[in-house]
């Protein structure tokens, strides 16, 4: 019993926890990229930038918090700093859909050339954060840093495990909850948010019935940054801040979204879980696990993991693969043109 | 002077016209349909009368004023409404969501007008929390003549609205489109359904090759043994 | 006329880093142009002649590299027999599995039942091959860390590697054509992005097959060693007669070598797409690309045809990966990244002008130029600017510090202008009826 109970505790603390709150951060990116698929109808390449663009701007206002004494007690004082963060990383994204994408909306130009644009702004972006903050590995987590440790919960139960919740996966859930939960709301609930969906379900007769096309675009440019903002910051907070690897998640956020049925909110967010989970399980060493399960003699001697951590952009991809084979569609029928 | 007019309008999308000197017009409370021959030019002449067509020469006049410059966004806010003929409705969102994107550009209480909606096409207040697309053809269309309806329009437009559905629910359709003309909106309507269609119309237009061939009132060109002869099949 | 001028221009950009700079500095950048310019080409072939979108680049010309290591690496049999029957044995492992997956789906009506046992043999085939290729692996590269531990090559000159990278690379962009050509063209970059990371998580961890992140050095060479040319009595004199020191003749002779074989690759292969666009089949590629469903409906397997360009286009990548890897005589798996190897070489194909080989080539020559030279430009400039600054300013030190970083921003203004303002490239398509 006690075995089952520290194998569920360890599972808990090295699978469960972490995926749960980088299936968050994945479900965040992903709804930004599904939206603007959804109603400017173009993968955006630039996705994974304007993340590191948005928390770059995010860590910046953190420190200047920070030289002023301002801070957010048991919080970090980024949660603090986000909404300038959203706003510097909205405005960025209006300057360049005004300076870039909308030349082509006008043309009504195929997919494929926004997506090479998107190529050329992911170069600027990428340029103007490492030109401003540089390449390298930033942490810009303060405040608490556990709400239960490790050793705090073996002394309180007993157990041989431990089990650990750090704070930043505590606010990761509990953003990303509150920040679906809103824009659920403001996609079903209000004027503009049904107009998004109108437009990105029939253009054509969004326009007869009077929708602004260019305040929708508007719209899901600042929510997009939002979005890409909020998921760079809590995966920043929970892990740290460096260019290349807020690039890099543009696969497992673009699989997330596929995965779920691109277009479709819902389908990001199940897709961020399902890409998340997947990467974490398999690529998580069941030794300790099994051996609380498993009698003394059939205890495993290897790690029993399935593939080496290096590998977690390859679990992605081979689900991305094996969705497309199968249901192209993704898992919530998204929109494939 | 007639409400909403067409006149003598020649254009089309590339360098060859599709509409030659070609006159439309509708009344309040009438109903007015354009039929002909496939590749007549029917659709075409709708459309340029809601500006979806850049026209060489002629205008289209509302109440007398010339709005042949204006977008077909302008125009629905001067209080005309298109229905197209396919894809027109919004699949995704529900019955209820349709009708309140129809009323996007109001700013008053629309429950009125959606109860009107409901009462015109009862079916859709019992679906109206279901999403469009899981509609049968029929009822889609009632979502896309109520969807026009909210703007309250002085005219309506409707291409080819019954296409695709059964007999039965076309004569339910018709008889929904009477209602409405007699609420004192204008409606203008292209259609397949040459002989049921004027018989409901007030005023038919038999277009050929883009050019008006016949004109009349409804009655009459159902009347018209030459019209009978080519166009009605005897 | 004007295309004339253009390579023109390019050419005295590079003569004047010749003058101005160094005449060994200038061939390098020849060098990395012309490797440049044959990835560009490979490109243009999938997007300016079929309109695919492939941004796995990095992963294709990371599999050259490889196949440069595992073809000229001197054989290492203790390796073999330490694990050689182990691998040998997995690869069977994976065969068989994979027959098996295949005979389950040709076999079984489609089904529930049917997806739980593929899934199962999926699973079984996993574990085999992991149980014997987890020990052979262990064991090569348990064989002398520090120097090996990994399988070696096959000790053939490197120059052999170029073909087989392109036959790698061939492979690997069947694979993905297979999975990801029927269909959107978004979902095809996706999965091209994916495979390439792919490539490179293998390469970097995989120690026995090339030492991963451990990095192979000192690779042969197709040319001559500085050192021994040095003592060659005719490179003394010519020296003395263009009265230069032995050791910079002896290191340009050196890089001119690799720059009239790199070069002879890029005639050759331009030749032949020229004759390929010119051919009945080039103007069926660009008639599916110009109008897919058009071509379709005559009869034309537009699927087929794109899988042929797409592993065509990705085996010249692989061919150009390879001639990096021996340029540079080492293969690092941390060096390919993905703006560098896959985003600069699009750069180049749309600068150029897609569709055209000579436009690819100008641009791989002029962007790979560019791309050189803006770090010291861009020192420069920052220099300049921030000189009002004062030396110890913090401001002026983080801005010199990043300058390097401008190349990138550069990179995308370039890209966004010539897609804005001259869409169709610096040498436009050739509209041939």
């Amino acid at each position: 019993m006690v075995d089952i109970l520290n194998a569920l505790v360890l599972f808990s603390n090295f699978v469960l926890i972490p995926g749960l709150a980088y299936g968050a951060q994945l479900a965040l990116g992903a709804l930004g990229v599904t939206l603007i698929y959804a109603v400017l109808r173009f993968s955006n390449f630039a996705h994974g930038d304007l993340m590191a663009f948005g928390t770059m701007a995010t860590i910046l206002v953190t420190w200047w918090f920070q030289s002023m004494g301002i801070s957010f007690g048991v919080l970090p004082t980024a949660l603090l700093a986000l909404p300038f963060g959203i706003a510097i990383a909205a405005v960025m994204s209006l300057f360049m859909d005004r300076a870039v994408y909308s030349f082509y909306r006008k043309k009504r130009a195929a997919p494929v050339t926004f997506v090479i644009a998107s190529v050329g702004v992911m170069f600027i972006l990428n340029g103007v954060v490492r030109l401003i903050i540089g390449p390298d590995d930033q942490r810009f987590a303060d405040g608490e840093r556990f709400i239960v440790r490790a050793r705090d919960f073996e002394a309180w139960s007993g157990l041989s495990e431990g089990l650990a919740l750090r704070s930043t996966q505590a606010i990761t859930l509990v953003v990303a909850i509150l920040i679906v939960i809103a824009l659920f709301w403001f996609l079903n609930r209000t004027r503009m948010g049904k107009a998004m969906r109108a437009y990105s379900d029939n253009e054509d007769l969004a326009l007869l019935s009077g929708i602004d096309p260019a305040r929708v675009v508007m719209v899901t440019w600042i929510i997009a940054a939002a979005l890409a903002t909020i998921a760079g910051v809590l995966y920043g907070l929970d892990k740290s801040f460096k260019p290349f690897t807020y690039f890099q998640l543009l696969l497992p956020i673009f699989a997330a979204a596929i995965v779920g049925g691109i277009g479709n909110p819902v389908g990001a967010i199940a897709g961020g879980f399902v890409i998340a989970f997947s990467e974490v399980t398999v690529t998580y060493a069941y030794k300790r696990f099994l051996g609380h399960l498993l009698p003394e003699n059939l205890a495993p001697d290897g790690l029993v993991q399935l593939l080496s951590t290096d590998y977690k952009f390859a679990v992605s991809f081979v689900i991305l693969v094996v969705v497309l084979l199968f249901r192209p569609t993704g898992l919530f029928r998204g929109k494939v043109i | 002077m007639s409400f909403l007019i067409g006149d003598g309008m020649t254009g089309g999308y590339g360098s060859a016209d599709i509409l030659h000197d070609c006159t439309i017009a509708v009344e309040k409370g009438e109903i007015a349909v354009i039929v002909g021959p496939n590749g007549a030019g029917k659709s075409t002449a709708m459309k340029a009368v809601f500006g979806m067509l850049p026209l060489r020469l002629g205008h289209v006049r509302l109440e007398g004023e010339d709005i042949t410059a204006l977008t077909p966004q302008a125009r629905v806010a001067k209080g005309m409404a298109f229905v197209p003929q396919t894809q027109n409705v919004f699949t995704s969102l529900t019955v209820q969501e349709n009708l309140e994107m129809g009323a996007y550009l109001r700013r008053d209480d629309i429950r009125g007008t959606m109860e009107q909606v409901f009462d015109l096409f009862p079916i859709l207040g019992e679906k109206r929390r279901q999403p469009a697309g899981e509609l049968s053809g029929g009822q889609r269309q009632q979502v896309a003549v109520g969807r026009a309806l909210m703007t309250q329009p002085s005219v309506l437009m409707l291409d080819e609205p019954t296409a695709g559905v059964s007999p039965i629910v076309m004569d339910e359709l018709f008889d929904r489109i009477i209602e409405v003309a007699r609420t004192g909106i204008a409606i203008l309507m292209v259609e397949q359904n040459a002989r049921q269609a004027l018989n409901i119309a007030d005023r038919g237009y038999v277009l050929v090759q883009g050019e008006n061939r016949y004109t009349d009132t409804g009655e009459a060109l159902l009347a018209n043994p030459d019209v009978r002869r080519s166009f009605l099949g005897g | 006329m004007r295309n004339i001028l253009l390579f023109a221009a390019m050419f005295a950009a590079l003569a004047a880093v010749a003058v101005f700079q160094s005449p060994t500095l200038a061939i390098s950048i020849i060098n990395l142009c012309l490797i440049s310019a044959i990835m560009a080409l490979g490109v243009n072939m999938q997007w300016g002649y079929g309109g695919l979108f492939n941004v796995g680049i990095m992963g294709f010309a990371a599999l050259g590299g490889v196949a440069a290591v595992l073809v000229s690496l001197p054989p290492r049999p203790e390796a073999w027999s330490a694990g050689g029957l182990g691998l040998l044995s997995s690869g069977l492992a994976l065969v068989v599995t994979g027959v098996i997956v295949a005979q389950i789906r040709k076999r079984l009506p489609a089904s529930r039942m049917r997806g739980l046992i593929t899934l199962l043999a999926v699973i079984i085939g996993f574990f085999t091959i992991r149980a014997f290729f987890d020990p052979a692996t262990d064991a090569i590269e348990a064989l002398d860390p520090a120097q090996f531990g990994n399988i070696g090559g096959l000790g053939l000159p490197i120059i052999l590697s170029w073909l087989v990278g392109g036959l790698f690379a061939a492979g690997a962009a069947w694979v993905v054509a297979k999975i990801a050509l029927g269909l959107r063209s978004d979902y095809l970059a996706i999965a091209t992005l994916g495979i390439s990371e792919i490539v490179i998580a293998v390469l970097k961890n995989e120690d026995w097959l090339a030492r991963g992140v451990k990095n192979v050095s000192g690779l042969s060479r197709p040319v001559p060693y500085e050192v021994d040319l040095q003592e060659a009595p005719w490179l003394i004199d010519l020296a003395n007669t263009l009265s230069m020191s032995v050791n910079e003749l002896s290191s340009i002779v050196v890089r001119g070598g690799y720059a009239a074989l790199f070069l002879i690759v890029l005639i050759v292969l331009t030749w032949a797409a020229e004759r390929a666009l010119r051919s009945p089949w080039g103007r069926m590629m660009r008639a599916i690309r110009d109008n897919r469903d058009a071509a379709a409906a005559m009869g034309k397997d537009v699927t087929a045809r794109h899988i042929q360009i797409f592993v065509l286009g990705s085996a010249i990548v692989g061919v150009a990966g390879a001639m990096l890897t021996t340029l540079e005589g080492q293969f690092t798996p941390g060096s390919y990244q993905p703006l560098r190897f896959t985003f600069l070489i699009w750069v180049m194909v749309i600068v150029g002008g897609s569709g055209n080989n000579w436009g690819s080539i100008l641009g791989g020559f002029l962007i790979w130029f560019v791309w050189v030279q803006a770090e010291p430009a861009g020192l420069l400039i920052m220099d300049a600017v921030t000189a009002g600054f004062g030396e110890d300013s913090a401001i002026r030190a983080h801005l010199l510090d990043a300058a390097p970083h401008m190349r990138l921003l550069l990179m995308g203004l370039i890209l966004l202008t010539v897609m804005r303002f001259s869409p169709r490239g610096l040498i436009p398509e050739v509209i041939r009826r």
